[in-house]
């Protein structure tokens, strides 16, 4: 069972936002993922931010495609319509119910290998598109369901949990984003609800597709040495390995940090990953500028967080389609329908 | 001897050279004579060069199915001479550009040939090459209409209202039609024994094809989303659908768009597209042809089984895999039926013209509301691209969508409780609800496995509650997809039953093999799952003769599955070669299966 519903007790000191709902009314069922996932932070930031925005649950669609990812939208905002849909083509999903119903607030949740792997083409095109949704991607380098083959964003040289390197080079959804014209591209850390929560908000805000690239570590598939994700330069910290031959019951990682810093943080699996948060100065605007600077730093070993990339002149799916305020799925029938006057005008052509 | 009214003729030439133009010409001519035609354009999958052919049949009965025996053949592309010049019937005529000599060796003793100096015409008359070639396609029409007696005055009018708002390439048309033609009266007995007089056959009639007969038919069904990846021979149908919107769907005032076309990056994403449109409550669609759904066979899994409307429009063409993109089939009827991993079913629709295609795509959004599932329409590349002559469309006016059991927020309100998957009126059919609605209407829609209230499930009781449920929804739509359509012929013990676009050769058919004292019941099946009348129909013949475009049979497959009919009694008879069938097609078959028996 991944379904448990939560029991619906509210503590009547919790907070209200503006309209009338407390962070409980946006969550959703109980998670099954391992616990400890960093999916699971991500989820909380979800049920945040959406509860600080004061959106109302049901007029959301959250959308995901396969993986423990994809799972997730189960365990947010229960009141939204969720659609757990294919393995990599959640974009499909997205960009079919977005020219619907451009009205809806669109959220989608992926993994690396549901978006880099067998769902990169989708992924691309939906950045293309310019649909406007809101895009995780909570990624782990690892198939988590399938228990520990590498995704495509693992980085060479790091190694399974039965011991093989991995030799090919890492696709960065981040850069990809950027070099496919996305309007809105972030990346942040599970474990960094500080920044996650604000970074989720704009993305919602943001019209357009909202890309953000969540680290989320994998509790249970990096458990073990020689996973590095690339940060073995760090290794020197491995004396704080915490060894386990199980799938062990954990405490999330939790990282806070100041704007324009550096930071290690420590995996599950003991590595190290050094974030660093772009600084209060740092312009999102310049596209070009920005690649360098995620390239600089990568070649520093840092993974760079914030909020990267935004355009100022976003035109998103429904506005490129040149639609109307009312959602399609909202005109009336006559207004569709030329009927039968005009087809018998029509049919001139025809003879 | 004489044929008035009663012949066939086809053009050889090279595409993309204007000569469509040319043959369109030719075709609506005769129809605007009254007389009733059909064209069949075999064309190559290319752009420029490759050789390209297209048939004309003039038949004073009606009869509309393709024939292989041509009386004239207008030979214009030395790269096919030999072929075209075998395809004459013995006593028929050749017509071929005299600017060149003929090899004598593709000269026949039993063919009359008639040289018209087309390009050497052309050349004195016009200037730059591609003014030339495009005329010398004209000049040929002006021939043709001399030999076989078109209407110059029909021509004139059509020519005019072509180039009305173009007069540089009105004047140079008239020009060419007319050197064509003078040439042919100064040169040859015009008109030849095969040739046109009046009629008064196609007043109520138009000439459509398929594919916009369908794109047409997505907008008079209120269809708002539709999502594609181009694949011959569908692409028109897409394009129609835009044009047509553009015409009819932009909101007076505003400007808006009332409707949303997305180019996919594959089949994958356009049919994922289509189901995301339909959860969030729009008519959506795709069309495409069998490599397409193909492709689309995951995700249709996935709206049959969490129960998501979608339209699909199948313009088949022959496989297996890339197989003859530019030749027709009806190749996909198993695969359409049964598409996906897992049991699944879905409801399949047949139209037999354009017409069909025009009316069955109302049908097919108001099954797939409905029911909730996945509607293919199939069609094939004759209907969807060629030119039909079938009576004018209609509409009626009091038509509404049926949108199925969705709940309005008012009704989400008042209920108690909302389970998507629960069976509350014994139908099989479950009530649905739209995302942005009503918080009540909230559910998780999951292609694993769920139980009757939304909710995953992994038992096994509850697993097969809910796809024993689908199976009967599924069966129950037998009665609501279009009802075959029957002829009965007094005192036949036989039946002949067919499919979508073989019915104008069957028909013919079952005329010729009357004279020869063979008397057969017809029906055209046009839906899947099969009814009540066609098990009564296969029932009550002791032996129906099954025929379809591919080589598998995979409509008698599909009889014997759904209605437990011994193989014994259906007898299969078959073309699937790439061109649409003809009446001889059947008539042969027919009448091979009965010399076998006896």
């Amino acid at each position: 069972m991944t379904y448990i519903a939560k029991p619906k007790v509210h503590h009547p000191s919790l907070k209200k936002n503006a309209l009338g709902l407390t962070r409980r009314d946006y969550e959703g069922a109980i998670t099954t993922l391992c616990a400890g996932c960093g999916h699971d932070s991500i989820t909380a930031a979800i049920v945040h931010a959406f509860w600080e925005l004061d959106i109302a649950p049901h007029t959301v669609a959250k959308l995901s495609g396969i993986g423990c990812s994809s799972k997730t939208p189960a365990y947010f905002l229960k009141e939204a319509h969720g659609f757990n849909s294919v393995h990599g083509r959640m974009p499909a999903i997205a960009t079919g119910a977005g020219a619907a119903n451009h009205t809806l607030t669109m959220i989608g949740v992926s993994g690396d290998g549901d978006s880099l792997s067998i769902g990169l083409g989708q992924l691309c095109h939906a950045v293309r598109r310019n649909v406007n949704m809101l895009y995780v991607l909570e990624n782990n380098g690892v198939y988590g369901l399938t228990k520990g083959q590498f995704s495509a964003s693992a980085d060479p040289g790091s190694m399974s949990k039965k011991g093989e390197a991995n030799t090919m080079e890492a696709i960065d959804s981040v850069l990809l984003a950027m070099t496919l014209g996305a309007t809105f591209v972030a990346r942040s850390f599970s474990g960094d609800k500080a920044q996650l929560v604000p970074l989720i908000k704009a993305g919602l805000s943001h019209k357009g597709f909202a890309f953000i690239d969540v680290v989320s570590p994998c509790v249970t598939f990096n458990d073990h040495e020689g996973s590095t994700k690339s940060y073995a330069y760090t290794r020197e910290h491995q004396v704080e390995v915490v060894q386990a031959d199980f799938v062990p019951t954990r405490d999330e990682i939790t990282s806070e940090q100041e704007a324009g810093t550096a930071k290690s943080v420590m995996m599950h699996d003991g590595s190290w990953v050094t974030f660093r948060k772009v600084a209060e100065n740092y312009d999102p605007t310049d596209r070009d500028a920005a690649y360098g600077y995620i390239r600089e730093r990568q070649k520093a070993g840092e993974v760079l967080t914030g909020l990267l990339y935004v355009s100022g002149d976003s035109r998103d799916m429904a506005q490129q389609n040149e639609l109307g305020d009312a959602a399609l799925t909202t005109l009336p029938f006559d207004t569709l329908c030329p009927g039968s006057a005009e087809l018998n005008k029509l049919q001139a052509r025809f003879r | 001897m004489e044929r008035v009214n009663d012949f066939a003729f086809k053009i050889a030439t090279a595409n993309g050279t204007g000569s469509a133009s040319a043959n369109g010409l030719i075709m609506q001519a005769i129809f605007r004579m009254g007389i009733p035609v059909t064209g069949k354009n075999v064309f190559p999958s290319n752009i420029q060069g490759l050789p390209t052919w297209y048939e004309i049949r003039v038949n004073k009965h009606g009869y509309t199915a393709r024939t292989p025996v041509f009386d004239l053949m207008v030979a214009l592309n030395a790269a096919t001479y030999a072929k075209d010049v075998a395809e004459v019937r013995a006593g028929g005529w050749l017509l071929y550009d005299s600017t060149w000599p003929l090899d004598d060796k593709l000269k026949r003793a039993d063919v009359q040939y008639l040289g018209v100096p087309l390009a050497e015409l052309c050349n004195g008359a016009f200037k730059g090459v591609r003014e030339r070639i495009l005329m010398k396609n004209i000049a040929y029409a002006g021939a043709l209409a001399a030999l076989i007696g078109i209407d110059t005055e029909v021509i004139r009018q059509l020519t005019q209202e072509k180039f009305s708002k173009k007069p540089a390439l009105l004047a140079s048309n008239e020009k060419a039609i007319a050197l064509g033609y003078n040439y042919a009266k100064d040169h040859f007995p015009c008109p030849l024994p095969i040739r046109l007089e009046r009629m008064d056959e196609t007043k109520d009639s138009i000439l459509i094809d398929g594919n916009t007969a369908a794109g047409l038919g997505c907008v008079y069904a209120g269809a708002t989303v539709g999502a594609w990846y181009p694949i011959t021979p569908s692409t028109s149908m897409m394009e129609a659908f835009k044009g047509f919107c553009q015409r009819f769907r932009k909101d007076p005032d505003t400007k808006a768009n009332r409707y949303a076309i997305i180019q996919a990056e594959d089949e994958l994403a356009a049919i994922g597209m289509v189901i995301g449109a339909s959860w969030a409550g729009a008519r959506a669609f795709t069309p495409t042809s069998g490599p397409g759904i193909s492709l689309m066979n995951e995700f249709i899994g996935l709206a049959y089984y969490a129960e998501v409307p979608a339209v699909i429009f199948d313009v088949q063409r022959t496989g297996p895999s890339t197989g003859m993109p530019t030749r027709t089939q009806q190749c996909d009827l198993m695969l359409c039926a049964y598409a996906s991993h897992g049991d699944t079913r879905h409801i399949c629709i047949y139209p037999g013209d354009p017409k069909e295609a025009f009316e069955f795509a109302s049908k097919a959004f108001d099954l797939a509301e409905r029911f909730q599932t996945p509607v293919f329409v199939l069609t094939d590349l004759d209907i969807g691209m060629n030119d039909w002559m079938v009576p004018k469309l209609t509409w009626d006016d009091s038509y509404q969508p049926d949108r199925g059991k969705v709940l309005s927020a008012a009704e989400l309100d008042a209920a108690k409780t909302f389970y998507r998957y629960y069976d509350h009126d014994g139908d099989g059919i479950p009530q649905r609800s739209l995302p942005g609605v009503h918080p009540k209407g909230a559910y998780f829609t999951r292609g694993s496995g769920h139980n009757k209230f939304g909710a995953y499930t992994e038992d096994a009781d509850e697993y097969q509650e809910v796809v024993d449920r689908v199976a009967r929804k599924i069966q129950n739509a037998a009665k609501a997809v279009p009802a075959p359509i029957v002829k009965k012929t007094p005192g036949a013990k036989m039946g002949l039953l067919t499919i979508g676009g073989c019915h104008a050769a069957c028909v013919e058919a079952m005329d010729s093999l009357a004279k020869d004292g063979i008397h057969l019941d017809y029906m055209r099946v046009r839906g899947f799952p099969f009814g009540d009348e066609v098990r009564q129909f296969l029932d009550e013949h002791e032996t129906v003769f099954v025929v379809e475009q591919n080589r598998d049979a995979q409509l008698r497959s599909l009889l014997m599955l759904d209605t437990g009919t011994p193989l014994t009694k259906l007898e299969s008879v078959r073309y699937y070669a790439g061109f649409p069938m003809s009446a001889h097609h059947v008539i042969a078959g027919v009448k091979a299966k009965l010399e076998k028996a006896a």
